[in-house]
């Protein structure tokens, strides 16, 4: 296993390509085309917002505002995850050729997966960087310095995801319908649309438990509150933690790999 | 000498799944428990069963064998596309698998970008692409439209960007699994040449394809796989041999079904009453004397009966019976008859047709000028043809017995079957038996072991 995981870095330049054909090919023939990265999440933020300013005013706790601002700290960083992962659960299958006539390593797919929604990650970064400007949050360098930690915290996260989800999927066709459920469920139990303060606090240890409360408290601390990050000590864990997921992510990976040939 | 491919005792077992396992979800083997059994199979299939064999460096190895035998199941092993159950393959040097043609291909991208992901997944760095691309485009000739997208492509030009991608990555080892006949002619010797030069430049080739003249004339060495094992291996032209007949022995065995299931449909059709006599429903014709109709006939069987045709037989060569014969061979096609009552007109008539329904001989003993005394009991008439001189193909027969004027007593329609088999590739239908000869400065020499020997 730690062999075939060094030999991740001889892929780099097939994962580099493989992650740019991604990206090419996801919006050709769309009018916008990659005009739709930074439009995206932007209507979706607009929809956010309208819920929860017009259609559902009140239900936030009054001191968070920009409301929608806070949102779409959550959100951004959401959209990357849950999509990283729905789209890994099909990705062996789709590559099906690749893995059956093609000696390929079956591991590269969702990582380029997981590294495309990166990228449109990145690109929706300058719609919140707009924002934060429009409504002058203060941002402090000291803190912005922990933005890429988080992203990296988050990176390691769900490609372990992604291994295990992708090499499940092959066995059970139907993880795919399971975890779209999931993953709704699980954006709401994290706390994206609404602060952690809200939570009652029988369900406090209840979010604790969820890897993302940490990721999305993190991401909010940095670009949202006033005031040092405070959240490190479990942004720490969490990278120890991702690092656990992804090494048995990958060791999953790797002794479900011959199947994959029979399989998909 | 040193080895490029050394396989061992490969064997290969897929599993199968009585409990239609694709259809089985998590959740269900979750609620039933039964996912520890629904993971663990319930029936084995051998694709291979210790195979074994040495591809020396520099050398081209052909693999024959039917279709399901494991032929690419072994070459997915060598490729390491899928790992031997047991057993252990070894390769020495960098290997490209021709298996599928342009399996990586995105069809939104362009052929100039999919030229590099492609080189790059089979194992070229960027730099390695950009120096062979002026010469994937020229091979695959595809100048003018490598800047489109490749859905837009035929699916010629995608397989041969696919084969000029995969052959331009220069492996030591070059795995072949029966891609030739993507392109026309041309492109096909192109192929062609660009493996006489892997082999002059002592490159390892392991070729498995159908097209067994391909084999004898290109390989050094030959394996038949049949049902998962290595059957006979060694000099490309005993192996062919040898896998050809045996593959002959198979065609004569379903050949002589299907000549048993007509029989039976024919032996099925009810004998006609006296009532009925001159009045076939079934029959369009009353042969001999409206030859036009008789080509509109479908196969089947009628008659009155007087005489009745009980058996018919091919004969070759020895007056072996068979049904595959070779192109020129000696046949004898053997009627067994027999007449109840006594009689005295009656014709006994014979037609070969190819696959296209044409016509290709017929002639009866009242057209060969014979007239008819007497009959009766049981005989066997044997129309013995010296040189059958067709050209390969799947013929169907019609055997006939009827009255001078046409009445058939028995008439089996495209009945019987029988197929015959030439090494040569001419076309048409009848091969008069020929020779070439030249005078001048006109100089030709026979393709070493190729199929143009006509012998």
């Amino acid at each position: 296993m730690l062999h075939n995981l060094a030999n991740l870095r001889k892929y780099r330049g097939l994962i580099q390509s493989l992650v740019v054909r991604e990206l090419k090919a996801r919006y050709r023939g769309s009018v916008l085309g990659f005009f739709w990265s930074f439009v995206n999440p932007l209507l979706l933020l607009l929809i956010y917002s309208f819920v929860f300013t017009v259609v559902l005013p009140g239900t936030h706790p009054a001191e968070i505002e920009p409301y929608a601002l806070f949102m779409f700290c959550g959100i951004l960083p959401w959209t990357w995850f849950s999509s990283s992962l729905l789209e890994s659960s099909n990705v062996l299958i789709a590559g099906g050729n690749l893995i059956k006539k093609v000696l390929f390593p079956a591991e590269v797919l969702p990582i380029v997966t997981v590294l495309a929604n990166m990228v449109h990650f990145f690109l929706g970064l300058p719609i919140l960087a707009g924002f934060l400007i429009y409504y002058r949050a203060p941002l402090q360098m000291q803190e912005l310095i922990w933005f890429p930690v988080v992203v990296f915290v988050q990176l390691l996260l769900t490609i372990g995801l992604a291994f295990i989800v992708s090499a499940l999927t092959v066995h059970f066709r139907d993880l795919k319908d399971l975890l779209a459920n999931l993953l709704t469920f699980w954006f709401f139990a994290t706390p994206i649309i609404y602060p952690m303060s809200a939570a009652p606090e029988g369900g406090r240890t209840f979010l604790n438990l969820n890897p993302f409360t940490h990721l999305a408290i993190s991401y909010q601390e940095i670009l949202f509150y006033q005031g040092p990050f405070g959240h490190w000590k479990w942004l720490l864990a969490l990278l120890g933690g991702s690092i656990g997921l992804f090494l048995l992510g990958y060791f999953l990976f790797d002794r479900l790999r011959d199947s994959f040939a029979e399989e998909v | 000498m040193d080895c490029a491919i050394e396989a061992v005792d490969v064997t290969k077992v897929y599993r199968r799944y009585a409990h239609k396992r694709q259809f089985a979800t998590l959740k269900s083997a979750l609620l039933s428990g039964s996912l520890i059994r629904d993971l663990s199979p319930n029936d084995t299939f051998h694709a291979l069963q210790g195979v074994s064999f040495r591809v020396p460096k520099g050398s081209t190895y052909g693999i024959v064998g039917r279709n399901g035998s494991g032929k690419s199941t072994l070459l997915k092993c060598v490729a390491g596309i899928t790992k031997p159950t047991t057993g252990r393959v070894t390769v020495d040097g960098r290997v490209s698998a021709l298996i599928e043609l342009g399996a990586g291909f995105h069809p939104e991208i362009s052929g100039r970008e999919n030229v590099f992901i492609n080189g790059i997944m089979l194992g070229l760095s960027k730099r390695e692409v950009a120096r062979r691309f002026d010469e994937i485009v020229e091979f695959a000739e595809l100048e003018d439209f490598i800047d489109a997208p490749v859905k837009t492509y035929s699916s010629g030009m995608y397989m041969r960007l696919g084969f000029a991608v995969a052959i331009h990555v220069d492996p030591d080892v070059l795995l072949v699994d029966e891609v030739l006949a993507v392109g026309d002619e041309g492109f096909t010797h192109k192929c062609l040449d660009k493996f006489a030069d892997f082999r002059r430049r002592g490159k390892t080739i392991l070729l498995v394809t159908h097209a067994l003249g391909l084999v004898e004339r290109f390989c050094d060495e030959a394996l038949w796989v049949d049902a998962g094992t290595a059957k006979m291996s060694g000099d490309p032209r005993r192996v062919i041999g040898a896998y050809v007949t045996d593959v002959e022995k198979n065609e004569e065995a379903t050949l002589a079904a299907g000549d048993a299931r007509a029989r039976q449909v024919a032996d099925a059709q009810p004998v006609p009453d006296a009532a009925d006599e001159g009045a076939f429903p079934q029959n369009p014709v009353s042969a001999g004397s409206a030859p036009d109709d008789m080509f509109l006939a479908t196969e089947g069987r009628w008659g009155s009966r007087e005489v009745e045709i009980t058996d018919v037989r091919f004969l070759g060569r020895d007056g072996r019976p068979g049904h595959v014969f070779a192109s020129g061979e000696a046949v004898t096609i053997v009627l067994g008859v027999r007449a109840d009552r006594p009689i005295a007109d009656f014709v006994f008539g014979i037609g070969i047709f190819n696959a296209d329904a044409v016509c290709c001989y017929g002639t009866n003993t009242s057209l060969d000028e014979l007239k008819s005394e007497r009959f009766e009991g049981t005989g066997e008439v044997r129309f013995a043809i010296d040189r059958l001189d067709l050209v390969e193909g799947t013929y169907k027969v019609d055997v006939a017995v009827h009255a001078r004027d046409g009445l058939p007593y028995d008439y089996h329609r495209l009945l019987y079957t029988f197929r015959i088999k030439s090494r040569v590739k001419d076309v048409g239908i009848y091969r008069p038996e020929h020779r070439w000869e030249f005078s001048g400065a006109i100089t030709l020499r026979p393709v070493l072991d190729g199929p143009g020997d006509v012998r």
